[in-house]
């Protein structure tokens, strides 16, 4: 029979590590999956620590901050109180009638540890962060174009630079440490390429009293810009890349505030391009819960929650990115917070003073991030970027005219109807990289703002990862964890 | 010590620790597989294991996330019924195989 655990926590980055940690001081076992070969999360991601060299924390932000919950995770692994599962990833979530969570687990790579899992718990917290948002435009396929986070995962994961000149183009503060970021590598960045007005969040009062650590931060890499000559162009915008079988240059223009071109093109020669539009939450996992979910100030899908990280699903708990792209630090407050108030209600002792003092970080974090997301919005004009042959969804290779021809001719006005007649969404990513641009573009096309409602279908996936047709066969002759493990559970769910 | 891999052929050297796609990337390979329908060069995008551009064989097991597969001495990297075709032809060879065996 699986393992047991009163609690467990899907992703090891700021949020999970936080929560895992917490549940686990006070008394909970836990499980702690993780998709990563080692803990910290996209954010804190770090080289192999069996290869770890001094400098691997340049340019980390908060690195203590982490240290010390890797540590106190592993302290509680040693002890038994934690089972870390790292390298693999969570397919499928089930529920016996007992309010039990069943968690089915596949390695992330054959050549990960192969053994497959299934995990039990009695309550679960969902801590899977998110991605970089994507915007489609002429050339973005073309090797050499990467997304901001991956160019910033190759260099804080892996040592390497992924080009030798790079411009650094999108929307939001992120753009900064991945430009000083290859800078500091010896990369030539010969352009920052922001489509909104420079550091406005820093006038903004309420967002900016909110967390001053923040303005520090922003100062920092202004001076680190300067220092390495990095040129900061705002409501700008990359309007094509250009290249043959890999990128050689992109031709940027001016736009104005709604993103709509306003000046002359200029070309800057790059073999290395680095677009990021925010962040995407990784939702599959709550929805596939039946979490309730709403569109957050930055478009993006989130999970609701209440002020102890509780979704509408009874047991789910969710913190970090998914209630809201937010950044490390809010993450941190929020898995903290959903492990103390797991704790609280399987009738640990929780300290009532300092689940206040989290909440309120947790409030003044939002109102910081909700600041950041009205300085920084995705340029409401941005499908006039696009031409009839730039591809939207790149595993299906679907273009922006084939959507244009499912909206004319066919009649499809959202989202889900296009992807069914065109196919966006429909390949191997399971459309985490054109679901948001898709829903725009269907939105943009029938003349309208976009809802929770267009943007749930394409953040909806049946399973989690795609994973081989051996372990969905397993699923049919394996009916034993959830039925076995009902009279055991009944008793302990309800406290 | 540096651990070496091949790749179509060639010896792709690899720091222990880094993927296969960094190391890839380090030796200036930056595709690595063609789309089904327009047969476009893909290699490294989000860089996390979220997009699948980067699919690769590792040692004969085919769509691997070479982003998140570790290098490793010895690694064989592709194959040769991948030299520019597509993942379906390689899937409906591989059936077509089975059938005649």
């Amino acid at each position: 029979m699986p393992p047991v655990h009163d609690v467990a926590v899907v992703g090891a980055g700021p949020a999970g590590l936080a929560a895992a940690v917490e549940a686990a001081e006070a008394g909970l076992g836990v499980a702690l999956i993780d998709t990563a070969g080692q803990p910290g999360g996209q954010y804190w991601r770090h080289y192999d620590e069996n290869h770890a060299r001094p400098d691997d924390r340049v340019g980390q932000h908060g690195w203590p901050v982490f240290t010390g919950l890797r540590d106190r995770m592993y302290a509680l692994r040693a002890a038994g109180r934690i089972h870390y599962l790292p390298g693999h990833q969570v397919w499928l979530i089930t529920r016996g009638e007992s309010g039990a969570f069943t968690l089915r687990v596949t390695a992330a790579t054959s050549t990960a540890d192969g053994a497959d899992h299934t995990f039990i718990a009695r309550a679960l917290i969902l801590c899977p962060g998110g991605y970089d948002r994507q915007l489609p435009l002429p050339g973005w396929d073309l090797p050499g174009v990467m997304t901001a986070g991956g160019v910033q995962a190759l260099l804080k994961g892996h040592r390497t630079a992924a080009g030798r000149r790079a411009v650094v183009a999108g929307t939001g503060p992120f753009l900064l440490p991945v430009a000083t970021g290859l800078a500091r590598a010896g990369v030539s960045v010969a352009a920052v390429v922001e489509a909104n007005g420079t550091l406005g969040w820093l006038r903004d009062p309420v967002g900016a009293i909110s967390a001053p650590g923040k303005g520090v931060e922003a100062l920092q890499y202004a001076a680190l810009m300067a220092r390495h000559r990095i040129p900061y162009r705002t409501r700008t915008v990359i309007r094509q890349i250009l290249g043959t079988d890999r990128v050689e240059a992109v031709r940027i223009t001016r736009v104005d505030r709604d993103g709509r071109p306003a000046g002359p093109d200029e070309e800057i020669a790059a073999d290395l391009v680095a677009l990021g539009w925010g962040f995407t939450p990784s939702l599959e996992l709550p929805l596939m819960l039946g979490a309730e979910t709403a569109k957050d100030v930055d478009g993006s899908l989130v999970v609701v929650v209440d002020d102890h990280q509780r979704s509408t699903v009874e047991g789910l708990y969710v913190a970090g990115e998914a209630t809201g792209v937010g950044g490390a630090a809010l993450a941190v407050h929020e898995g903290r917070l959903s492990g103390l108030a797991v704790a609280a209600a399987l009738g640990q002792p929780a300290d009532p003073a300092v689940m206040r003092r989290l909440r309120s970080a947790v409030r003044r974090g939002r109102r910081f991030a909700a600041a950041m997301h009205r300085t920084y919005p995705v340029p409401r004009a941005w499908p006039q970027w696009l031409s009839e042959t730039t591809p939207v969804c790149r595993c299906e290779e679907v273009s922006y005219g084939d959507l244009r021809r499912a909206h004319d001719d066919l009649g499809a006005e959202d989202a889900r109807t296009l992807k069914m007649l065109a196919r966006p969404g429909m390949g191997w990513c399971q459309g985490r990289v054109c679901g948001f641009a898709t829903t725009e573009i269907a939105a943009c096309l029938s003349r309208r703002e976009t809802t929770s409602e267009d943007l749930r279908p394409l953040a909806t996936r049946s399973l989690a990862v795609p994973v081989p047709l051996a372990e969905l066969a397993a699923l049919a002759e394996d009916t034993t964890p959830v039925e076995a493990t009902e009279d055991t559970t009944e008793k302990r769910t309800r406290p | 010590m540096t651990h070496q891999m091949t790749f179509r052929g060639a010896t792709v050297p690899a720091d222990p620790g880094q993927s296969v796609a960094a190391a890839l990337v380090a030796a200036g390979i930056l595709d690595w597989r063609t789309t089904r329908k327009g047969g476009r060069p893909r290699g490294l995008f989000c860089g996390i294991g979220v997009c699948f551009d980067c699919l690769i064989t590792v040692d004969d097991v085919p769509d691997q996330r070479a982003c998140l597969v570790t290098a490793a001495d010895g690694m064989s990297l592709g194959d040769d019924a991948e030299t520019g075709a597509d993942l379906e032809d390689a899937g409906e060879r591989r059936n077509d195989d089975a059938t005649r065996a």
